[in-house]
């Protein structure tokens, strides 16, 4: 029956859908003999191999990342054995006769010491042994040397000899791009522990000044608010963990608001709207908070007297949306974009660019903030954040 | 049976999904009711939101026409059905809650290290969820024909287009409270109706329920063709095997537990679930009972899934019957819609997140549902509760093999993992198409193949510990890390 035959196929679909994929990503694009003479397409082939190797060499140079890289190495030197190694040990060998993986560290030693090449014979007791030379490369950052790369042949060659210096010299470039990667991440996370120290000063100061105005008039309200302010500063200066969860955000930026209403009154008024499916998502700690503090300061800013902040949390599939609306009195867009283009220099930004810079870094470019504005025209900052993130777990 | 109360109550059904889904965002204005709106899903909440879910139509309608088809063999539906979430709470509920995972190619990505393990368990998600939809929205095309002698394809198009309609419109903002209103919309569709069947039986002299098959079941019914009849007892252990086991990696069941802000309460909620589809499953098999009774031609005519819509009037008749008629109605269509708009949400969320091409949730949504329109459009025959069957047994060979060895055995290797889905789910899924589509000699091949979970599973489980052990040099780094985290509560950590 032609019926059920269709429906096999359906049921084969995802079958047929995980072939077409895996299909699609195996093929290249074709490199067929018309691409250019045989010189041009060695080039290619070098490149690419080269290409292969950059990947996990940008991860710095660990046995891992050595394993993956060497073998690619040893395909662009085209050698019988490529080592990479540390200052302290052998990290990997790729290709035949690791037995003179025992003693290569001394013979490198002095290599590392002056960070100069350096060509010696095996010295190999057995005789069936291919590798009777080899040529060491200091790996080098910094003008530190970080390692070395070491490659042998049956014979002195001085072809291998430059090769090698030119291979080591572009792993090195890897490896300090890896080192750049790294100190890229550090200056984020001191960047993040700033903004945590930074949340205060001005807010603090305002908040006492509020809670002090109701001391004597309301002093149950003034209890009130001095606990929402302990249990406030409590949650921001936590030193525990970089992420949290979206229930706990929003209650901080609860206890937040309470503190500004105290301050502002009735000018202010909020709206929250929260569908509960996305209130256990993992979110980078204060992340949310900044902008509703800057939806604060743009609302009651200048001659506006009443100001409406909506917050809403939606559920959309794999991501949650979180989008925070202000009446305010809205940005220039141009100015709005110098800002996240981190030249702004002025401190109602900083906010906004940090929030952006650290969504980018943990969930990729595709996340960071969109922001709809216009000057006199109010502000929207939508946020969306994947449900699940390998290595964001909230706490 | 009057057409009309049953097109207003479809209707009306239909309505409030849509309206409950697009409002039922919690909004507060005052700081007092922020607190409230923030506030996490309760487990009761969320256990009626999971067994809304997960009643689908193979309970509301398949299990009643089994029983009247087959007699009390056929308990084995609820009782697996309901068992599956026991072997959940024990061995998966808190610790898959803990790992933070959504849907399970997120588990595998978190557990394994590895990118390969998560596409080929997106695979098996979008596989086992467009098997799961087929019968949803056939059930939903015979309920239509049979209430309003609508043409077969009309109740598959309609579900289809409402649930991506209120899925890809942002309808559906708030899916756990239309998911527990569909709870009790179909515990009341069921309940109310039943106690007037009772009470009809009880005037009608309570005449006892024949044990053997009803007079004049020809030889070759359509169950017979699933090769039950061949070999009961086979098949079924292969229906406890798949039920008990296929529970836990069923893709729409997963992403709810996400909703529970804990481990603890996760394993609460499915405590709840436990308690409320237990009762729940009381209901259908009193159907199948007096279907056998007052209906019991149906067992001739194939349409014995149309048992529970068919009874009110039987037994009732009038306008009273009518209105029970509608009421059932609009009970069996919450189960396809709640069924449906979950699996299709589980779907085109795997979709989103594996596939570049498929960017929007919107564009994923219509995918996620075109192709199992295509499949419910294209195939018949199959009973609804058997094709459900199916889709479990998929997930009992493939999903549980990966989620009980990821949660409970530290030396699980991405190798390992991918063999056992391969050999386990691989040959589930293969044995269960080729059923479907009807090439395989009646007899023992035939037995084996539309049950498979016995073989299967096994299968799945010795190829995942095999391979592992195989290769030891594969077991991820981060094992430690994740195990603590799967297995400690939140407090301690």
């Amino acid at each position: 029956m032609s019926g059920e035959a269709a429906a096999a196929l359906i049921v084969l679909g995802p079958l047929l859908l995980a072939g077409g994929f895996v299909l699609g990503r195996r093929t290249r694009p074709t490199r067929t003999s018309d691409v250019g003479t045989p010189v041009e397409r060695a080039t290619f082939e070098t490149l690419h191999t080269a290409s292969l190797a950059a990947p996990p060499l940008r991860a710095g140079l660990t046995e891992e990342s050595a394993r993956k890289a060497a073998r690619r190495l040893r395909t662009l030197l085209g050698t019988d054995a490529l080592c990479l190694t540390d200052g302290e040990k052998v990290l990997a060998w790729d290709g035949t006769g690791d037995h003179h993986s025992g003693q290569l560290m001394d013979q490198v030693a002095g290599l590392l010491d002056t960070g100069r090449d350096k060509a010696f014979p095996t010295a190999c007791d057995d005789l069936d042994c291919p590798l009777r030379w080899a040529v060491a490369v200091p790996l080098t950052v910094d003008h530190r040397v970080l390692g070395s790369l070491v490659a042998y042949a049956p014979r002195e060659s001085a072809v291998l000899a430059r090769a090698a210096g030119e291979v080591a010299r572009w792993v090195s470039v890897q490896l300090e791009l890896a080192e750049l990667d790294r100190s890229r991440t550090q200056l984020i996370e001191a960047e993040i522990k700033a903004l945590r120290a930074q949340i205060s000063p001005h807010f603090i100061f305002n908040s006492l000044a509020a809670i002090a105005s109701f001391v004597r008039t309301d002093p149950e309200r003034a209890r009130e608010l001095l606990l929402e302010f302990a249990d406030f500063t409590r949650y921001s200066f936590r030193r525990r963990g970089d992420f949290t969860t979206l229930a706990d955000e929003l209650h901080s930026i609860d206890q937040y608001l309470a503190l500004v209403r105290a301050r502002f009154g009735a000018r202010l008024t909020v709206t929250l709207q929260v569908a509960p499916e996305v209130l256990p998502v993992a979110l980078p700690f204060l992340c949310l908070q900044p902008l509703v503090e800057n939806a604060v300061k743009h609302g009651l800013e200048g001659a506006v007297t009443r100001s409406r902040i909506t917050i809403s949390a939606l559920d959309a599939g794999a991501e949650a949306e979180v989008v925070i609306e202000d009446d305010g009195t809205g940005m220039d867009p141009e100015r709005l974009r110098s800002i996240l283009r981190g030249e702004g220099g002025d401190s109602s930004g900083i906010g906004l660019l940090n929030v952006d810079e650290r969504l980018r870094q943990v969930y990729g470019d595709a996340y960071g903030l969109v922001i709809d504005t216009g000057a006199g025209a109010g502000m929207k900052v939508t946020v969306r954040i994947p449900k699940y993130r390998a290595g964001v777990h909230g706490s | 049976m009057s057409q009309t109360y049953a097109v207003v109550a479809v209707t009306v059904v239909v309505l409030a999904t849509v309206l409950i889904g697009g409002f039922g965002l919690r909004i507060s204005r005052t700081t007092s009711d922020f607190y409230v709106a923030s506030r996490t899903v309760g487990p009761r909440l969320n256990a009626a939101a999971i067994s809304g879910e997960y009643l689908s139509a193979a309970s509301f309608l398949g299990i009643a026409g089994l029983v009247l088809v087959h007699g009390p063999d056929m308990l084995w539906y609820p009782v697996g059905y309901t068992a599956g979430y026991l072997v959940l709470l024990l061995f998966v509920a808190a610790p898959l809650r803990r790992s933070g995972a959504y849907t399970l190619p997120d588990f595998a990505e978190g557990r394994l290290e590895s990118q390969a393990v998560r596409r080929l368990v997106s695979v098996f998600v979008i596989g086992a969820g467009w098997l799961y939809l087929v019968p949803q929205l056939q059930g939903a095309g015979l309920t239509l024909a049979i209430l309003t002698g609508a043409p077969d394809w009309l109740g598959p198009a309609v579900v289809a287009t409402v649930v991506v309609l209120a899925v890809a419109a942002g309808g559906m903002r708030s899916i756990t409270f239309v998911q527990a209103f569909q709870y009790w919309l179909k515990l009341t569709a069921l309940l109310v109706p039943a106690l007037f069947l009772v009470l009809a039986w009880q005037d009608d002299g309570r005449p006892s329920v024949p044990a053997g098959f009803p007079a004049g079941v020809p030889a070759l019914s359509i169950a017979n063709s699933l090769g039950r009849a061949d070999h009961p007892l086979y098949a079924t252990y292969g229906l406890i095997v798949a039920t008990f086991l296929g529970t836990m990696g069923l893709p729409h069941v997963v992403v709810r537990f996400y909703t529970s802000p804990d481990g603890r309460s996760a394993r609460r909620t499915t405590v709840v679930v436990l308690a409320l589809i237990g009762g729940f499953y009381l209901l259908p098999p009193v159907y199948g009972a007096l279907g056998r009774l007052y209906a019991s031609e149906l067992s001739l005519t194939g349409d014995a899934d149309a048992t529970v819509l068919l009874l009110p009037d039987r037994m009732i008749g009038g306008v009273g019957g009518d209105l029970l008629g509608a009421l059932v109605a609009g009970g069996a269509f919450a189960a396809f819609l709640s069924t449906a708009s979950g699996l299709t949400m589980a779907v085109a969320g795997v979709l989103t997140q594996e596939s570049r091409g498929v960017r929007h949730f919107r564009l994923a949504t219509l995918l996620a549902m075109a192709i199992p329109l295509a499949g419910a459009l294209l195939t018949t025959g199959v009973p609804v509760a058997d094709a459900v069957g199916m889709a479990f047994a998929v997930s009992a060979s493939s999903f549980c093999p990966l989620l009980v060895l990821g949660i409970w055995w530290r030396r699980l290797t991405p190798p390992g993992a991918v063999a056992g889905l391969l050999l386990g789910g691989g040959s589930a899924l293969i044995a269960v198409s080729v059923t479907m589509s009807g090439a395989v000699p009646p007899g023992w091949p035939h037995t084996l193949l539309a049950w498979p979970a016995v073989w299967s599973v096994p299968v799945g489980f010795l190829a995942m510990v095999l391979v592992s052990l195989a290769t030891p040099a594969r077991i991820p780094p981060g094992t430690h890390a994740a195990m603590t985290r799967f297995h400690l509560p939140e407090a301690l950590r």
